[in-house]
């Protein structure tokens, strides 16, 4: 049902479209399909390459009860009602425990490719999730930036083709860069009319001398899009309807594993899952919402540890705070702060990384946090995407010891 | 600055003060037209098209309910939904003065709630009803409507919230995307806040919301420097009386009627002193349009699915209601392949803007949505045209094709249809330059 999972490499690199110097001459900042298989074809993906792969938890997960600290009774006490058990839920030792959806993680800490990384926040956490995720998603949170972390890591990479695609609706603004935006890509099919028809669409892509900012943007969406059939059209046949519908974070992560299995030079991708702002009944809701990551992420980690390119992966799990200790009265938990960020893949150093948060040693309410976000980013950006990171977080120099094995 | 010329104004002011332009709108002059969008006449087209009763809600399987009883509740309230969103968008389309829907349309991507938590078209409806009652009014009005909606204390949990143990989500979204913007308030006004919010509560089988006097904490809080039992309303007065909500509100009017820019200085101050202490939005949209910004070509924005949608059923004289149903659901499936679909805002900051709606993804959707209204359009103007480009772009209200676009148009303008569908997603129309 994906477009990709029949796009191989020789579709690839005889795919010509538009030189990546005309994308550009036509006023390019948001990078298009043209440019990235100009790029696939002239620098395709090194097996060796690491690909970072970022899935969003939008609405701010109830971290105390995804890494459950389900043996200490300050958490019980806290959340009476919303409290898991220690039978309940699955033990990574430590007194803690995954939540009950999460079997396939589980199963991946098992194998040792999952990390825990506990109690990561920034300081002076705002609790409003627009504020906070843009915090995340800039890694800035001192002052408001117009770029996003791996938008600025694009800016920072140049004219190197190795790019970022979302494979979200909407692009989310980590991948903004000042000069450079990611690709999107759709998750359903890609079908265009033929004809006269299609070749007067295709016309609407042409671009205009002085025609202003958002028509000219218009115009190349059309181009981008056409480009894209063009490459993909092929393996777009619907054929959705004939299997069952997947979750939507599973068929993001589906266009993913086919496009790093077929060498494209992509070294980022964006996917997310929405739905984690829940504040009342709030154990049903997340379970269910856990246990579709788990579905979604742990066949996805599966599929690409049995290929050399898939092994390169690594995947970065985050939301952009947790929660409250204390349960509030209709079962659910109020915004809070710092949580546990999953990262996993076949090189990645499984268990458990930075101190779990003190339940009683708390500020105002709200765990402390003990690991600095943009520490993980910058591994990230070192060790998966081999780039300084001093550019892409100027200023801050702590990393994430011992992430990567 | 390049300024639009009048035609170009007018047709502005149709965009974003209504759905765009309907065929001899654009003969009218630019002051004439604002009195007619800004005015407060009677409106037979809205009047015609009078808000559905969806029925009761499906009756709650219990807690041993199998999974087909269950599903069957949850089909019933999906095709409710879906008939509520038939509905507005062919109320857009028929409305006359089409002000009121695009405010309406406005306030419901600001105080931004979604059919997908709330679980009740009858509920999301009635918010609906009170946007539109004060869509041109007063926001003090609107927002102490807003701040005791049932759907709103669904939605962001207001019903929980009691005495003892409040629920913050209501009263930081209230400040922080409602009222006042980020920055203007601390963490310790939201814990008070959420205590003057506390009492409320809403269930999905009944129409208001409720006051429990038991559960409301009647005790001093002290938000934003000022102490007292704040209620819902008075903490609702509390919040509207700083000096930053005005200039707040103002700035999210001008972000989706005007430009992502913000406004300079010297026009927030004159946005600000027209929306004055009785926060009137109809003459605050008035000062919008006196801005010199207004006109300025340089101020262009992207359209929104709905809003490209809506404008595209007026200009071709579509009417949802009169479609199959399956032609309908064609139409709902296609604004949620474009990204957009009322009633479901992806979260409590309401839909994106700008580029967000111009990716790979949603320029397909577009095109099959403009086939499907092309199929039912009113084109038998643009058969008879001899020029039938140009006779095109009279029916949208394009005031001027590109010579890109006129190529493109014409390698179809033999089949009218087809011209419709690619006129449709023209970057001059996806666009309100």
């Amino acid at each position: 049902m994906t477009i990709v999972q029949q796009v191989n490499r020789r579709r690839f690199l005889t795919a010509t479209g538009v030189t990546a110097a005309a994308a550009l001459a036509a006023g390019a900042t948001q990078v298009d399909w043209g440019h990235l298989m100009t790029a696939a074809g002239e620098n395709p993906l090194d097996p060796g390459a690491g690909v970072l792969v970022v899935v969003t938890l939008y609405g701010g997960n109830d971290g105390l009860n995804t890494v459950v600290p389900a043996g200490d009774p300050a958490y019980r006490n806290a959340r009476s009602e919303l409290a898991y058990q220690p039978e309940e839920v699955l033990d990574l030792g430590e007194g803690l425990g995954l939540n009950p959806g999460m079997k396939g993680f589980k199963s991946l800490w098992d194998g040792g490719q999952l990390a825990v990384l506990r109690g990561v926040g920034y300081p002076k956490p705002d609790h409003s999730h627009f504020r906070s995720m843009a915090i995340w998603q800039t890694a800035s949170p001192e002052t408001a930036v117009p770029t996003g972390w791996l938008g600025r890591w694009l800016d920072a990479t140049g004219d190197d083709p190795l790019r970022a695609v979302s494979v979200d609706p909407v692009l989310p603004p980590m991948l903004a860069g000042e000069r450079t935006a990611a690709a999107s890509l759709p998750v359903g099919g890609l079908k265009l009319p033929d004809g006269a028809l299609g070749k007067a669409f295709e016309g609407l892509g042409t671009a205009q001398a002085g025609e202003g900012f958002w028509q000219a943007r218009a115009a190349r969406s059309v181009n981008d899009l056409h480009r894209a059939v063009r490459t993909l059209g092929p393996s777009t046949t619907d054929k959705g309807k004939t299997q069952p519908r997947k979750g939507e974070l599973a068929a993001q992560l589906d266009v993913v594993a086919g496009l790093v299995e077929a060498g494209v030079p992509s070294r980022v991708y964006s996917v997310s899952l929405g739905g984690f702002d829940t504040h009342a009944d709030e154990r049903g809701t997340q379970q269910r919402l856990l246990t579709e990551l788990d579905g979604a992420l742990t066949p996805f980690a599966q599929r690409l540890a049995k290929s050399d390119r898939g092994k390169q992966a690594t995947v970065l799990v985050y939301s952009e705070f947790g929660r409250r200790v204390t349960a509030n009265a209709s079962q659910g938990t109020d915004h809070g702060t710092a949580g546990p960020v999953f990262v996993l893949g076949s090189k990645v150093k499984g268990g458990f990384h930075g101190a779990e948060p003190s339940l009683t040693d708390l500020d105002d309410g709200d765990l402390k946090l003990t690991t600095d976000f943009r520490d993980v980013y910058a591994s990230l950006v070192e060790d998966v995407l081999g780039t300084d990171a001093g550019q892409i977080l100027p200023g801050h120099s702590g990393r994430m010891d011992g992430l990567f094995a | 600055m390049v300024v639009l010329s009048e035609r170009a104004a007018v047709r502005r002011l149709h965009d974003r003060l209504g759905f765009g332009p309907r065929p001899g709108d654009l003969d009218r002059g630019f002051a004439e037209t604002r009195d007619r969008l800004l005015g407060t006449g009677p409106d037979a087209g809205a009047a015609a098209t009078p808000m559905p009763d969806l029925g009761p809600p499906p009756d709650k399987p219990g807690k041993n309910a199998d999974q087909a009883a269950k599903q069957q509740a949850n089909k019933q309230v999906q095709a409710q939904a879906a008939q509520a969103v038939g509905w507005w968008l062919d109320r857009m389309a028929a409305a006359d003065v089409a002000s009121v829907e695009r405010l309406t349309w406005f306030w419901h991507g600001h105080f931004a709630t979604s059919e997908q938590k709330v679980r009740s078209p009858r509920l999301m409806l009635a918010q609906n009803r009170t946007q539109r009652d004060h869509a041109l009014g007063s926001f003090t009005d609107l927002a102490h409507a807003m701040v005791v909606d049932p759907a709103m204390l669904l939605w962001l949990d207001g019903t929980g919230n009691k005495a003892g143990k409040p629920n913050e989500n209501l009263a930081r979204e209230f400040m922080e995307l409602f009222t006042l913007g980020v920055g203007h308030y601390t963490e310790d006004d939201v814990r008070e806040a959420a205590r003057a919010l506390t009492g409320w509560s809403a269930k999905r089988d009944t129409d208001g919301a409720q006051m429990v006097p038991k559960r409301h904490d009647d005790g001093v809080k002290k938000i934003l420097g000022a102490s007292g039992d704040f209620d819902a309303q008075s903490f609702t007065d509390l919040v509207l009386g700083r000096p930053e909500s005005a200039a707040f509100v103002a700035g999210r009017v001008w972000f989706r009627l005007v430009s992502a820019t913000p406004p300079p200085a010297d026009a927030l101050a004159r946005l600000v002193a027209a929306y004055g202490s009785r926060r009137d939005v109809r003459a605050l949209l008035r000062a919008v349009t006196d801005e010199p910004a207004f006109r300025d070509s340089a101020t262009s924005l992207v359209k929104q699915p709905v809003e490209w949608l809506a404008g595209l059923l007026r200009a071709l004289g579509v009417r949802p209601a009169k479609l199959d149903d399956k032609t309908r659901a064609q139409l709902l499936a296609g604004l949620r392949g474009m990204g957009q679909v009322p009633f479901e805002p992806p979260s409590v900051g309401g839909w994106a803007a700008g580029g967000a709606w111009l990716t790979t993804s949603a320029g397909v959707a577009r095109l099959h949505v403009a086939q499907l209204v092309a199929t039912h359009a009113d084109l038998g103007a643009v058969t008879k045209a001899r020029d039938k480009v140009a006779a095109i772009g009279d029916l949208l209200g394009v005031d001027a094709w590109s010579d890109r676009t006129r190529a493109a148009l014409a390698g179809v303008a033999g089949t009218v249809r087809q011209l419709s569908t690619v006129a449709a997603c023209a970057p001059e129309y996806a666009v309100s330059g």
